[in-house]
């Protein structure tokens, strides 16, 4: 849109990803003077703001510089040799598909250091955890932003530790099990899948996904790409995570602190999906097409029984946990991602990809409004919170009063507009049209319904009917949940809660204002993506 | 007419000499210091091993042979090549760092080591070590062998007094003689069916071998195997470790977990790479199959040790090196299959440097803590980062570069040439074992590192530093993080000739 110098851009890409890793490092060393505020702690979550605000800066700015006109292009691209006895060049570059998930991971990151500097975690110091956020932020943006396979494996490593740390000390209870969990099912994950990018890598000859994606897996034999296609296939499924490998995400999740949950749903699980559009659909379409229908039938079972778990947690006497709750609903939502990739089709694709985006958005916002209310009222579990308004319903006409009725939370009443708020998000979350989370549901559907040549129509058909099904099963337990937390009888005497504060507001707006407008105005994703994956699926970016 | 007197190239020569020569001269001067002045023996090793170290540089240039036959030039006892200056620096260069603990070590238990016969062991053994990976004939290569571990039994034992420090020397020195009984019989009889000992010519002469000599052969070559297999503590063969470990002073159970398994696995390349390669379809899958139950049954050692055991770090990190050999083995057992075997060996170099550099590290920070608390638990680490910051910030990164991730990024390219070699060599299956053995490993590995930052338990202890611990500390340190940023450090000797 505006016209920066290819030198500034390629700065900034590479300004995004060492940028964060510089401010961890400034983050350990005492305060300068002139910087010190008004206590070590203060000092080192306002760097943090800082840190991420030049990042999110840097983004934007390089999503303003970039050619709209030419969004299947690699842009801002730098490439140097770093390691050349493994041929490891640092390459990094961006184009339609890379961009955006750029620009949400500044912005959740950014959000995330804004809330915590007003509401520091609860746990140790503060410094440590700004360190762990930005050395999280550096992996993930390195994640999207390097174009060879072996940095992409390192950078999808790089985010283990951090987030290891950020669910083990700032997290609640059983955070210690949790994080282990976390951290061990993805480095399996990982490592199975460094084991097929070795393979493509040295059976194709180069590690450089450029090359990769322009020679279209001409250059690998079929049972390569299958294997291939089955190691990196797995690491990054248990990342996304695609039933029946979503197990730790749950725990990981009600364990993590608010901003852990938020990064993890927000972006982490994006570095699932990416992998498979970025690699796997360019590198090695011939064995990408053999797992296909099973990826959807994953795809679909993962919708289905994200549901389900939702309907059975959001039940009254569950016991649910909202967090937990959420968690599982990022199953289903990621299924519609998987289902929009296993089709092969365009269609399908931007679907996925506004999906991930959309998925991003939405649950990064609910997992900060439970994160508030849980700091307001003490607690995530559903049936507590529904029965929190105090229980002297006043009795009507005399008649005999009802076995203590469980009204819900009110939070309509006792804090409108974070109730109203809480609505909006469960109602994004559901995909109501004219809200972000309906376009790529509705595409990943779509894209089922006239799968990419060669891969079984009647098959897609019924995963599509299936998922369409799971799409209303989501309806379903959303709106259980929105009853029982917004609605109810405010009682007279019942104290009110906090309502939304000004920080809060300011954390929040970013993301309703963005869902809104994706909603709104889909072509601004889609005329992004669109070019890039129409280059993808036929042979590479250039 | 030809002289019957071999020319000796000295310079080629210098490093492992230096190393025998300062050893004798300690042991010498031992006699003639009185007792307050013995720690400068112990500067003098040092210093020794520092001017040893600095005699590889000018080897780089170009590879030099010695020890020559006279009838033919092209086969030499002693040859520095690049693979040989590479174990040596690694060698030297530990025993560098092993003797900036045992300086700090021996002034702390100076009552129950006598520091003379410490250093002379030590350099002797170090000086065995150094001569090891420049051999190239099978009885120069047992000889370097034992000298190189002869020493180490009696540094085991040598604390007056401890029952079980004499106990594990024990241990250590009965199955390592049977190991080296067994390779003797094996090179024996690798010598009766080729008539040869130097390495090039077994390789050669062994293809062509009379029928009813194949037998022979092959017995010979699997014993020959199975002794230098017992030298890197591969399965079968650990199950001395963990105990000669806990009994031997802290130093040396750092030197024995790295230049112990340096002389072990470069005696085992010399012998399978260079003298055996005809028989790669035997020692191949059997290397295979060794790597697969070595790291296996390390790593799950390690991961049963309990916190709050008496030694339990020292423990943990013995069972981790057994773990770690395996990983060393692997790209040894893919040159069996690749069609560029200098390739898979110079994996293991550069896994092996990377290793040396933060295994030594981590045992540095034990030497540290081993100061404070006697029994050295794992448990005593709890709150260290409360105690003293960056000591626990480089224990972290030495333990997460063990592990393999990221900030150990040396640690993550190390274990990807690994994996690299593996597949390239099409062992897809012991890939995947090494793959689950490292999430295993990050179990225990993270676990400790965890402690680290925890609320200290009780008052923190104040550890103080003293010079030689920081020094190597320090060295360490710097050299993790250098190979971090610049991984090429290491890594190109999987790019070129080695040989």
């Amino acid at each position: 849109m505006i016209d920066i110098s290819e030198s500034v851009m390629q700065f900034l890409l590479a300004f995004l990803v060492v940028g964060p890793l510089l401010g961890a490092a400034a983050a350990l060393l005492p305060a300068p003077p002139g910087l010190k505020g008004k206590s070590p702690e203060q000092a080192v979550l306002r760097h943090g703001v800082t840190v991420t605000g030049a990042v999110l800066a840097a983004a934007i700015v390089l999503a303003l510089g970039f050619d709209h006109s030419r969004p299947a292009t690699m842009q801002a691209t730098t490439d140097i040799s770093w390691i050349p006895a493994l041929d490891v060049r640092i390459h990094l570059g961006t184009d339609g598909i890379s961009l955006p998930l750029l620009v949400l991971t500044a912005l959740l990151t950014f959000l995330s250091a804004l809330y915590s500097y007003f509401k520091p975690p609860a746990g140790p110091s503060p410094k440590a955890f700004v360190a762990l956020l930005l050395v999280l932020e550096s992996g993930t943006l390195a994640t999207f932003a390097v174009l060879d396979l072996v940095l992409f494996f390192l950078a999808f490593e790089t985010v283990l530790i951090p987030m290891y740390f950020l669910i083990a000390r700032w997290g609640s209870e059983g955070r210690a099990e949790a994080a282990l969990k976390f951290i061990l099912y993805t480095l399996l994950g990982s490592v199975v899948m460094l084991l097929g990018l070795l393979l493509i890598g040295i059976k194709a000859g180069t590690f450089d996904m450029v090359a990769l994606a322009t020679d279209n897996g001409r250059s690998l034999t079929a049972s390569v790409q299958v294997i291939a296609v089955l190691a990196i296939g797995i690491g990054l499924a248990v990342k996304t995570p695609m039933w029946p490998l979503h197990s730790w995400l749950p725990d990981a999740h009600t364990a993590a602190p608010t901003v852990g949950s938020v990064l993890l749903a927000g972006v982490l699980l994006k570095m699932g999906t990416y992998g498979f559009v970025r690699i796997l659909l360019p590198a090695a379409p011939d064995g990408f097409r053999t797992f296909a229908p099973y990826l959807a039938a994953f795809a679909v079972v993962g919708i289905v029984y994200g549901s389900l778990a939702c309907l059975a947690l959001a039940g009254r006497g569950a016991n649910g946990d909202l967090k937990r709750l959420i968690a599982y609903s990022s199953v289903g939502h990621m299924g519609f991602v998987l289902l929009g990739i296993a089709t092969m089709t365009p269609t399908g694709v931007n679907g996925a990809l506004f999906a991930n985006i959309a998925h991003g958005l939405v649950t990064g916002l609910l997992f900060f409004l439970v994160g508030a209310l849980k700091d307001r009222t003490g607690s995530t579990d559903l049936d507590t919170l529904a029965r929190q308004s105090p229980g002297h319903h006043p009795a009507t006409s005399g008649s005999a009063a009802p076995e203590h009725p469980e009204t819900g939370a009110a939070l309509y009443g006792r804090a409108p507009r974070l109730g109203g708020l809480f609505a909006f998000a469960a109602v994004a979350s559901l995909g109501l049209p004219g809200l972000a989370g309906f376009w790529g549901e509705m595409l990943a559907l779509f894209g089922a319904f006239e799968p990419a040549a060669g891969l079984s129509r009647p098959a897609f058909l019924t995963f599509m009917a299936i998922g369409a099904f799971g799409t209303l099963l989501t309806a379903a337990y959303l709106l259980i949940v929105v009853r029982r937390v917004c609605m109810g009888a405010a009682p007279q005497d019942a104290p009110r809660l906090t309502d939304v504060r000004a920080y809060e507001f300011a954390a929040w707006t970013p993301l309703v204002v963005l869902t809104v407008v994706a909603g709104l105005w889909p072509k601004a994703l889609l005329g992004l993506t669109d070019p890039a994956v129409q280059q993808l699926l036929t042979g590479g970016t250039r | 007419m030809s002289s019957l007197v071999q020319s000796v190239d000295w310079l080629a020569i210098a490093p492992p000499t230096i190393a025998a020569v300062v050893g004798l001269a300690v042991l010498v001067a031992d006699l003639f210091v009185d007792e307050r002045r013995k720690p400068l023996l112990g500067w003098l090793a040092v210093a020794g091993l520092a001017a040893a170290t600095l005699m590889l540089l000018p080897l780089l240039d170009a590879d030099r042979s010695t020890f020559c036959l006279v009838g033919d030039t092209s086969v030499c006892s002693y040859t520095a090549d690049r693979f040989t200056l590479v174990i040596q620096f690694l060698v030297l260069g530990g025993a560098l760092l092993t003797a900036l603990l045992s300086v700090t070590t021996l002034k702390d238990d100076r009552a129950r080591l006598p520091e003379g016969e410490y250093w002379f062991l030590f350099l002797a053994s170090a000086a065995g070590a150094a001569l090891l990976p420049a051999s190239r004939d099978l009885a120069t290569l047992v000889v370097a062998l034992e000298v190189a571990s002869l020493p180490a039994f009696a540094l085991v034992g040598l604390r007056h007094g401890d029952r079980r420090s004499s106990e594990a020397a024990l241990k250590f020195f009965l199955s390592s003689v049977t190991a080296t009984a067994v390779s003797l019989l094996g090179i024996g009889f690798v010598y009766a069916a080729t008539g040869t000992l130097h390495l090039t010519r077994v390789a050669e002469r062994i293809q062509t071998v009379d029928g009813q000599l194949h037998t022979l052969a092959q017995t010979g070559v699997v014993l020959t195997l199975v002794g230098f297999a017992f030298k890197t503590a591969a399965v079968p063969f650990h199950f001395w470790v963990p105990d000669t470990y806990v009994g031997a002073p802290l130093p040396i159970a750092a030197y024995l977990s790295v230049i112990g398994k340096a002389v072990g696995f470069s005696g085992l390349i010399l012998v399978t790479v260079v003298a055996l390669p005809s028989y790669a379809d035997v020692w191949g899958p059997a290397l295979a199959v060794l790597a697969a139950l070595t790291m296996t049954v390390g790593n799950v050692g390690a991961l049963r040790q309990q916190a709050s055991r008496a030694h339990s770090a020292v423990r943990l990190l013995a069972w981790s090196s057994v773990g770690q050999a395996g990983y060393l083995l692997v790209p040894i057992a893919a040159a069996a299959y690749s069609g560029d075997p200098e390739r898979s060996i110079g994996s293991t170099l550069a896994y092996a440097l990377m290793y040396a550099a933060v295994n030594l590290g981590a045992f540095a920070v034990a030497a540290l803590v081993g100061r404070a608390h006697r029994l050295n638990r794992v448990a005593d680490y709890r709150g260290l980062y409360a105690s003293s910051p960056l000591t626990a910030l480089l224990l972290g990164f030495f333990l997460l570069c063990l592990a393999g991730l990221p900030p150990g990024i040396i640690g993550l390219f190390a274990k990807v040439t690994v994996f690299a070699a593996a597949v390239d060599a099409g062992l897809g299956w012991l890939a995947v074992v090494m793959a689950v053995n490292v999430v295993i490993a990050l179990v225990y590995y993270l676990r400790w590192t965890a402690l680290l930052f925890r609320a200290p338990a009780g008052e923190p202890v104040r550890h103080r530093l003293p010079a030689p611990l920081t020094a190597a500390l320090a060295l360490t340190g710097v050299i993790g993080i250098v190979l971090s940023g610049a991984p090429q450090l290491v890594l190109r000797f999987t790019d070129t000739g080695l040989f």
